[in-house]
């Protein structure tokens, strides 16, 4: 058995073929990298096709409704959009973490200390009803951030302290934040008994494309609102410290090699800290987006799991902030058809899907994989 | 609130715990960490409750439920041995994957009614025992007591025997493992299966035997999370597992049962007078996961017992390093 070093032993014997695995000395074209996530994710249709065949379903039929629900006119792109623009967010505070090999599993917790955050500014209230849009939009965006942002401190810090692993800590918040809210839904700001608030005053909303609809008729009925534009200046902002500034640099090179890093002189605890606030303040601001621009009172039930579709959006992205964008309007279209799709548990079932065979696939950038003809004695 | 019963309940629950973190002392000893056991729970809960409604033999649902579980387990194993991928986003692929599946699968489950139980029994002279044997040994499910026989047998399986000092070889040094002839990759692949059989069992475990039913991804409710963190907490030794397992199930029903009494401990209790306060304490386990976690980290400084050195770093047969 050939064992050079960087190959790992290929299944010799049973195939008359031999599949060699090369690791990659040099770096692959963009293109490439691009192609085999496009291919992967084909393939992850394909399984989950057969998955849904399985499960007794119609796959091409639920994969036609998912197309037509969400891409079929301007009013449905429309909605697609609205479900894009929290995923975004979460996709970049995603993107920011994964960025240093951090693993923030906690964007959901920290989209809903956010959203909590934003609804307290309205609810306690700390501006009046009265106050201007622009107010309420200020204060309730820095609420979102600064609440999202705190709640991303703590599993930085408890991993900059106490070396604790943030897989854990992350997801165990997530649990406290959703009993956290709970307890305000039913205690403090239920309204007639019922697990919601009241509906927030009308000045608090994020202005929306139908809210232009007396002067420009084709905006009309249409929801897509002011996170949208939140959540693309947040992309070039996220661009912007990644590739163009001094910590940026030193995340990506922690990233790529702690020990480089430590041997710089990096102070990698402190960028952990910062990374997880500013990763947690992100997907703060998709909860406060999400709660200010389309359900417009505090309740449970805010998130179909952003904070989770996040990770895979960030990995399809290659947690490029500006793919973040694209990959998450495809992401919004699955989500926003899923929810009238049967069996209920399909798009969760297609997201697992694209992101195992998305990992999976990432094999094929990082070795070269060649065959060739069996010979008698290999 | 009787203490008893809330330990009893707590042994009882806490076997759902025990055989997950159990699982995850297999997968991570051989040098492999899954974080995939919350999907494979819910798989295995599925299947259990599925195959259990379909048939009538709660016992076929149980090896349905660890084969499952174990299938998925695989696919896990072959991105991180094969492939060579990281770890952690490979077992949070498997956990949306196995959620996933299981919520397609399980649709309309919930609605399947009653079925068909696991034994439960009382054993007859061990019961006799003043207060432990109400605990231990009065009213549990024959799961539970397969616990208490599995955790001193995977003691001995990891410490004693020989395959236990290849598990362990391959976890601490691959190189040299692989050097004496043993199959690195085999064995992880196989330990992933056991990790993953584990976890088939403890999600059956819950639909079978502790809170019986399909309750979507309400089942397992983060208990796949808490055991990753029973594996830290534990240093990878079965019985430091059955200990902290049996106390988050414990947890669990105190959380429940504390809110009866209108006095407690001679006071008026709030949980009773405004039951909303009940959020609160629904946050304990999680908090005390990440309390685990701290006290499991300096700990396993100061013992210098910690994590299995080659854990979470793939091995390439002819690289350097570990």
């Amino acid at each position: 058995m050939q064992t050079d070093s960087g190959k790992i032993p290929s299944n010799q014997g049973i195939f008359p073929f031999r599949i060699k695995f090369e690791e990659r000395i040099s770096d692959v074209p963009k293109w490439y990298t691009f192609a085999i996530s496009f291919g992967a994710v084909v393939f992850a249709l394909l399984i989950g096709a057969i998955i849904l065949w399985l499960a007794g379903g119609n796959p091409w039929a639920t994969y036609a409704h998912i197309g037509r629900s969400s891409f079929g006119s301007i009013g449905v792109f429309s909605d697609t959009l609205v479900k894009a623009t929290p995923l975004i967010l979460v996709g970049l505070a995603c993107s920011v973490a994964f960025r240093m090999k951090l693993w923030n599993i906690g964007a959901e917790g920290q989209f809903f200390i956010g959203a909590f955050a934003a609804s307290a500014v309205i609810l306690i209230p700390i501006l009046p009803e009265t106050a201007p849009s622009w107010l309420f939009i200020v204060v309730t965006a820095a609420a979102g951030l600064i609440g999202g942002g705190l709640y991303g401190l703590i599993p930085g810090l408890l991993k900059a302290r106490f070396n604790v692993n943030e897989v854990i800590s992350t997801l165990m918040l997530n649990y406290i934040a959703i009993a956290w809210n709970n307890y305000f839904i039913f205690a403090v700001w239920t309204e007639a008994g019922f697990q919601m608030s009241k509906v927030f005053p009308q000045n608090s909303w994020l202005p929306r494309l139908t809210d232009l609809g007396s002067k420009i008729p084709a905006f009309r009925g249409l929801t897509t609102h002011f996170g949208l534009v939140l959540a693309i200046i947040a992309a070039v902002i996220v661009w912007l410290i990644l590739y163009r500034s001094r910590w940026g640099y030193e995340i990506r090179l922690i990233g790529d090699n702690p020990k480089a890093a430590t041997y710089a002189g990096i102070p990698i605890k402190k960028h952990i800290v910062w990374v997880m606030v500013l990763s947690g303040a992100l997907a703060g601001l998709a909860g406060m987006s999400e709660i200010t621009g389309v359900v417009h009172r505090f309740q449970g039930a805010i998130s179909p799991g952003y904070g989770f579709t996040g990770i895979i959006v960030a990995w399809l992205a290659k947690l490029n902030p500006f793919a973040v964008i694209f990959v998450s309007i495809l992401f919004g279209a699955l989500i926003l058809a899923g929810r009238e799709i049967q069996p209920s548990g399909v798009p969760k079932m297609i997201q697992g899907v694209i992101l195992v065979s998305l990992i999976a696939s990432d094999f094929l950038v990082r070795y070269k994989v060649s065959i060739s003809r069996q010979r008698a004695e290999a | 609130m009787d203490p008893l019963i809330i330990l009893q309940a707590g042994v009882a629950s806490g076997t759902v715990l025990l055989f997950a973190t159990l699982g995850g002392i297999f997968n991570e000893r051989s040098g492999i960490m899954n974080l995939g056991i919350e999907g494979m729970m819910l798989i295995g809960a599925m299947t259990a409750f599925s195959v259990t409604a379909k048939t009538g033999l709660p016992w076929l649902g149980l090896v349905a439920a660890m084969l499952a579980a174990g299938a998925l387990s695989q696919i896990h194993a072959f991105i991180t041995i094969t492939l060579q991928a990281d770890q952690v986003v490979s077992g949070l692929a498997l956990t949306f994957l196995g959620t996933g599946i299981s919520l397609v699968f399980g649709e309309g489950l919930s609605k399947a009614g009653v079925i068909s139980l696991l034994p439960v029994f009382t054993i007859p002279i061990l019961s006799q025992i003043p207060i432990l044997g109400k605990i231990f040994f009065e009213n549990q499910s024959i799961l539970v007591y397969i616990g208490y026989l599995l955790v001193p047998f995977c003691w001995w399986y990891i410490n004693k025997t020989r395959p236990g000092l290849h598990l362990r070889a391959v976890g601490e040094y691959p190189a040299a493992a692989d050097a004496l002839g043993i199959n690195v990759y085999g064995l992880r692949y196989f330990y992933v299966f056991i990790g993953g059989l584990l976890a088939g069992l403890s999600g059956a475990t819950i639909s079978l035997a502790i809170s019986p039913g399909w309750f979507s991804e309400l089942t397992t409710g983060g208990q796949g999370w808490i055991a990753i963190g029973l594996i830290i907490f534990s240093q990878w030794n079965p019985y430091r597992a059955m200990f902290g397992s049996y106390f988050f199930g414990a947890l669990r029903r105190l959380i429940l049962d504390i809110q009866g009494p209108a006095i407690l401990f001679g006071f008026a209790n709030p949980f009773y007078y405004n039951p909303y306060y009940g959020f609160f304490l629904q946050m304990l386990p999680y908090a005390f996961t990440i309390l685990v976690l701290v006290i499991g980290s300096k700990e396993a400084i100061r013992k210098h017992l910690g994590a299995p050195a080659a854990l979470g770093i793939p091995y390439i047969r002819g690289q350097r390093g570990i």
